[in-house]
């Protein structure tokens, strides 16, 4: 099956991903192939068939409402350790809004 | 290097099981073991390549601490002073991280995976931290952003991925045994290609608190060693409930270890048709074959078996790990850790960051998964690949009413060439398609080596694949035959050793 | 807004969120709370630091619970939670874990009076989700528009968030207000959430169309709103723009705008936020919750009666007007104050304790920046009181008097009327003898009075109480004079 560069560069935006032009034609290409591969599975019957999310049996897994359970929490030093741009004890980031055209 | 008393091996040369008699009996020290192990991988790894970091310091320290306990006649545990390796993609507190990744190149963790927390109580000095397929994304170790692990075997061949690195250090005498992740066959297939032991829990047992995720419904971390026996012991430290996550499983932990000797009479072993195929190499094939054989003469009742809905196991695992994976690598985006590039916006900052942190693989993932996840193509894609693993799994369950464990080989081929498989994706792909399906069920297998193929004379890997919670009867299976087959040969670059 | 022209009609759905008065985060050991300095209330896994797994309190799922029982809905038997997909810089994993089709309340309603009746209100769905970190824009005077750049603080990120939707019921922003203010006491009464609209834990979005009776508006989303009033402005403010612009003949476009309390308008809100594809699947890393009957039973034995009920029993019981039952029921605490004070008052009318409750009490405990939690008064100290008043022992205004020795020193009415001789002088003939002095002192005024002007009689009563030291009973001085005047 194909996919359109179109479709590539839609997917592309929704997961932050800034591609060039020839990335765009390959995995144009390659995707298309994998998901034609993958028709294999849609044409499986799976009439009446309920999904599996997980494969094992479990629920109402909890923790308490206790501070420190089940870890405790960072200092302000320890949650900036690795933070490419800090300000005020915050994280810097470049403005949200898209710059106006 | 000292020599092992009344032995020619040095201590990097030896099981666990049998370095731990030695460690008890004050033959040898902690401290005289790591040593040991880290001239071994001083010595071969600038070839092999299995390490991103190594930690001499810390291994040294810890190894110091059990030698210190055991002087004091404290007893550390039955494990400790037994060095480990363990992959890069789980988190070690103050330990350089990177899942094999440059969006992580600089990213040290504040906090430690639960197993790994658990391998240092147990004493286990951990050596330092493995290569992999970045963010676990890979069957040969290639897709690294630091550089391809080699197959010990055969330094211009890949070691199998994504554990690659782990399975490389154990194969060349650069651990006595390591930690890996196991996604789609990510543990089990690097130890067919590299002739270790490597084995995939139950999903649940060991807990992902701390694995850096890659597919959530199917990652779990496990042991690679040289021996059933010890991936056995190492199971045994890893296993069991986690309240830190909450898809861990709150089952009593037998002891794996108690039922290794009780062979195999009588056990119903099922060989799986549709993975003895024609994509089969011949060598494996026989391989296999003649093991098939050996359980048979021990008393076993082998047969075969079909499981049809495997021919679509690859195809459900590569849209729904991708499906995952594109949510959970979101949060690399440049804002709390990790590669930022700048832009004159964040969403801007945020794809520049994630163009040039991410390596081709993890991009085409992502690109996948995003997809079979977005409007209009969810019911197709994901959703009908959810519903297909429901069928695999009754498949499963099918099978398992007439045979105790299913059998096949580990991977279709030996270890092929460094670049041979990187040109199309989907050939990398189908290494995958005899481990896959267990991922996909949840439940259990352990690759073990037996033999060399003829006509490469490179390591082949049995599967024996179990019921969920069934690592008892895996591990005993596994045990009897590798005990049937003899001893595995070395690889050349194991020399003679003599010092 | 009355001539807006009548074929048109007015919907309105809203869709509040509102934090839980845990002591930790919804998906990890953090403390929940409001303010302190930045980032200090964090962890690998609220900071969504590779490798890190939620695990769900609790309390805050009995708490959403709750609140479902509370507004009738039907608890799911499994219910699970699903991954929103979405990037923002306040999103720590840049998904947020909620519900998506399987939430855990559904189908409930809550009864709405205003002037122009009662209507059923129906509640969509309740369900649990993680809050965001928040962004602190930067050079913009605090706007998102035009920020250089802006910060993130992540002590938010993490804390439980019960989301209840609405069906489009509502036809009125009064009718929205109105709705949104009885929501806001029943989870106060249910003790789920401190439910502060200023410091954000509750939070309203609402959607409003106008259209033709039959037909089906475009709706628009309406944000930012950080008070009731907010949302009545911000409603009323909407309807008429949309009929306004319906009636020139234009057309309403489905989109998101943004509240502007300052100017009094709604903004259109220019991010994509419309364009998201959030890509909803199951969370993996989560399993199902499966409420056991028990569980149910002990969550339910906790809802104490709600404004509704309450409202409806102060009527029948104690005869108060629709108006002062809904003052005394406005928050679970006067309510009580209200019926423990009326139990140690004795033979008096309810309304009497009602009026010194709210009028009084609840006023000056205000100006000291108390309230009835921490006040020293207790209900039966002023029960007692009003007893004091209603029997005519001490008058109206030396038991205000009282009251603010009582605010300030906790000690019990009757102790204080004795201590200062407070007691009111109602003995005709005690009082008789002072206002015929008064009188005889007076006699210019009494004159005048006589002659038919009443205005100086305050005058004449002023000087009676002041010779009484205010003691004499207003009523009983009247009635004297009535009878010494008349001679």
């Amino acid at each position: 099956m194909s996919i359109s560069k179109e479709e590539v560069e839609h997917v592309a935006r929704l997961a932050r991903l800034a591609l060039t032009e020839e990335e765009k034609v390959l995995y144009a290409e390659q995707l298309g192939r994998i998901l034609g591969h993958a028709a294999r599975v849609t044409s499986l019957d799976t009439e009446g068939v309920p999904p599996t999310a997980q494969a094992i049996e479990l629920a109402n897994v909890f923790r308490p409402d206790e501070p420190g359970k089940p870890a405790p929490s960072l200092t302000q030093e320890e949650a900036l350790a690795n933070a490419p741009a800090v300000e005020a004890g915050h994280f810097r980031v470049p403005r949200i809004l898209e710059a106006e055209d | 290097m000292s020599a092992t008393p009344g032995s020619a091996r040095p201590p990097w040369t030896l099981t666990a099981t049998e370095l731990i008699g030695l460690l008890r009996s004050g033959d040898l020290s902690a401290t005289e073991l790591t040593q040991s192990l880290l001239e071994r991988i001083e010595q071969v790894d600038r070839d092999v390549r299995a390490y991103i970091t190594v930690t001499p310091e810390r291994a040294l320290a810890r190894a110091a601490a059990v030698d210190r306990a055991r002087a004091a006649g404290e007893d550390p545990g039955p494990l400790a002073g037994v060095p480990v390796a363990v992959k890069d993609i789980i988190a070690t507190k103050g330990v350089r991280t990177t899942a094999g990744s440059r969006i992580l190149d600089n990213y040290i963790p504040p906090y430690s995976a639960t197993v790994a927390e658990r391998l240092d109580a147990a004493g286990l000095p951990m050596l330092g931290k493995t290569n992999l397929d970045e963010f676990a994304m890979g069957s040969s170790t290639e897709n690294s952003a630091w550089f391809p692990t080699r197959n010990p075997w055969d330094l211009g061949r890949v070691p199998g991925g994504s554990s690659g690195g782990s399975a490389a250090a154990v194969a060349a005498g650069e651990a006595v045994w390591s930690i890996g992740t196991d996604t789609g066959g990510s543990i089990r297939q690097p130890a067919s290609l590299c002739g270790v032991v490597g084995l995939k829990p139950t999903y649940g047992l060991v807990s992902r608190s701390g694995l850096i995720a890659f597919a959530s419904s199917l990652d779990q971390a496990g042991p690679f060693a040289r021996s059933v026996a010890d991936a056995a012991l190492l199971l045994q430290v890893m296993a069991g409930r986690d309240p830190r996550d909450s898809t861990s499983l709150p089952n009593p932990v037998p002891d794996y270890s108690a039922h290794l000797d009780d062979g195999v009479e009588g056990l119903r072993v099922g060989v799986v048709s549709q993975l003895m195929g024609e994509g089969v190499q011949a060598g494996v094939r026989q391989r296999v074959q003649e093991a098939i054989t050996l359980l048979g003469k021990l008393g076993a009742e082998v047969g075969e078996v079909s499981l049809p809905t495997f021919d679509a196991g690859i195809d459900v695992y590569y849209l729904i790990a991708p499906a995952e994976a594109s949510a959970n690598l979101a949060r690399f985006d440049g804002v709390r850790y990790g590669l930022r590039v700048d832009g004159e916006d964040v969403a801007k900052m945020n794809s520049r960051t994630r163009a040039e942190g991410f390596g081709a693989e993890v991009k085409r993932r992502i690109m996948l998964g995003t997809y079979a996840l977005s409007a209009g193509y969810y019911d197709a894609y994901y959703g009908k690949a959810q519903k297909a693993r429901t069928l695999i799994i009754r498949d499963f369950a099918r099978a398992y009413e007439d045979f105790d464990v299913l059998l096949s080989p580990t991977s279709p081929t030996t270890a092929f060439a460094i670049g041979e498989k990187t040109q199309d994706p989907l050939t990398m792909y189908l290494s995958d398609v005899c481990t896959v399906p267990t991922s996909l069920a949840g439940a259990t297998a352990i690759s073990i080596p037996c033999g060399v193929a003829p006509e490469d004379g490179l390591p082949v890997g049995l599967q024996l694949m179990g019921r969920a919670l069934d690592e008892v009867t895996v591990l005993r299976a596994a045990h009897a035959l590798e005990e049937e087959l003899g001893p595995m040969p070395h690889p050349p670059l194991w020399g003679s050793p003599s010092e | 807004m009355s001539d807006a022209a009548p074929e048109l009609l007015t919907t309105i759905g809203l869709e509040i969120h509102c934090e839980l008065a845990t002591a930790t985060k919804m998906f990890c050991g953090c403390a929940v709370g409001f303010g302190g300095e930045p980032n200090t209330r964090v962890c690998q896994v609220c900071l969504g630091h590779p490798g890190t797994l939620p695990v769900p309190n609790e309390r805050a799922v009995a708490y959403a619970i709750k609140i479902a029982l509370a507004l009738g809905c039907r608890i799911a038997p499994s219910s699970i939670f699903h991954r929103k997909n979405y990037f923002y810089p306040d999103m720590p994993k840049n998904y947020q874990i909620s519900q998506y089709d399987i939430p855990l309340g559904l189908a409930g309603s809550l009864d709405v009076t205003t002037g122009a009746g009662t209507r059923a209100i129906g509640i969509t769905r309740v369900h649990l989700e993680e809050d965001t970190g928040k962004s602190l824009h930067m050079g913009s005077g605090g706007r998102i528009h035009d920020a250089d750049y802006s910060l993130e603080d992540f002590n938010r990120a993490g804390t439980p968030l019960v989301e209840i939707v609405t069906e489009p019921d509502m036809t009125s922003p009064d009718e929205g207000r109105t709705f949104a203010q009885e929501l806001r006491s029943i989870l106060e009464y249910l003790e789920v959430s401190d439910v502060r609209l200023e410091e954000g834990s509750m939070r309203f979005d609402a959607n409003i169309s106008v259209a033709p009776p039959g037909e089906r508006g475009a709706k628009v989303e309406v944000k930012n709103l950080n008070s009731l009033r907010s949302l009545h402005r911000a409603l009323a403010y909407e309807e008429v723009r949309q009929r306004e612009v319906l009636a020139g003949g234009g057309t309403i476009d489905q989109s998101t705008r943004h509240w502007d309390e300052k100017s009094g308008v709604t903004r259109p809100l220019r991010t994509k936020e419309h364009a998201f594809d959030y890509r909803y699947f199951p969370e993996p890393d989560l399993v199902p919750i499966k409420p056991s009957p028990e569980w149910l039973e002990g969550i339910t034995a906790g809802i104490p009666e709600l404004p509704p009920a309450r409202r409806r029993r102060f009527i029948a019981d104690y005869g108060l007007t629709p108006y002062d039952a809904a003052l005394l029921v406005a928050t679970r605490a006067a309510g009580t104050f209200f019926e423990d004070a009326v139990a140690g008052a004795g033979n008096v009318e309810p309304k009497l304790v009602a009026n010194w409750l709210a009028n009084d009490l609840l006023g000056r405990l205000a100006e000291r920046s108390e309230d009835l939690a921490t006040t020293k008064v207790t209900p039966q100290n002023l029960g007692a009181l009003v007893g004091l008043v209603a029997a005519g022992s001490i008058s109206g205004n030396q038991g205000k008097v009282v009251l603010d020795e009582m605010i300030a020193t906790g000690r019990p009415a009757a102790e204080i009327v004795d201590e200062r001789g407070l007691r009111q002088v109602s003995g005709r003939s005690e009082l008789e003898a002072v206002v015929g002095e008064v009188l005889a002192a007076n006699a210019d005024v009494v004159e005048r009075i006589r002659a038919g002007d009443t205005k100086p009689q305050g005058f004449l009563v002023g000087q009676i109480m002041r010779a009484t030291k205010g003691q004499a009973n207003p009523a009983v001085v009247q009635e004297l004079l009535r009878d010494l005047l008349q001679r």
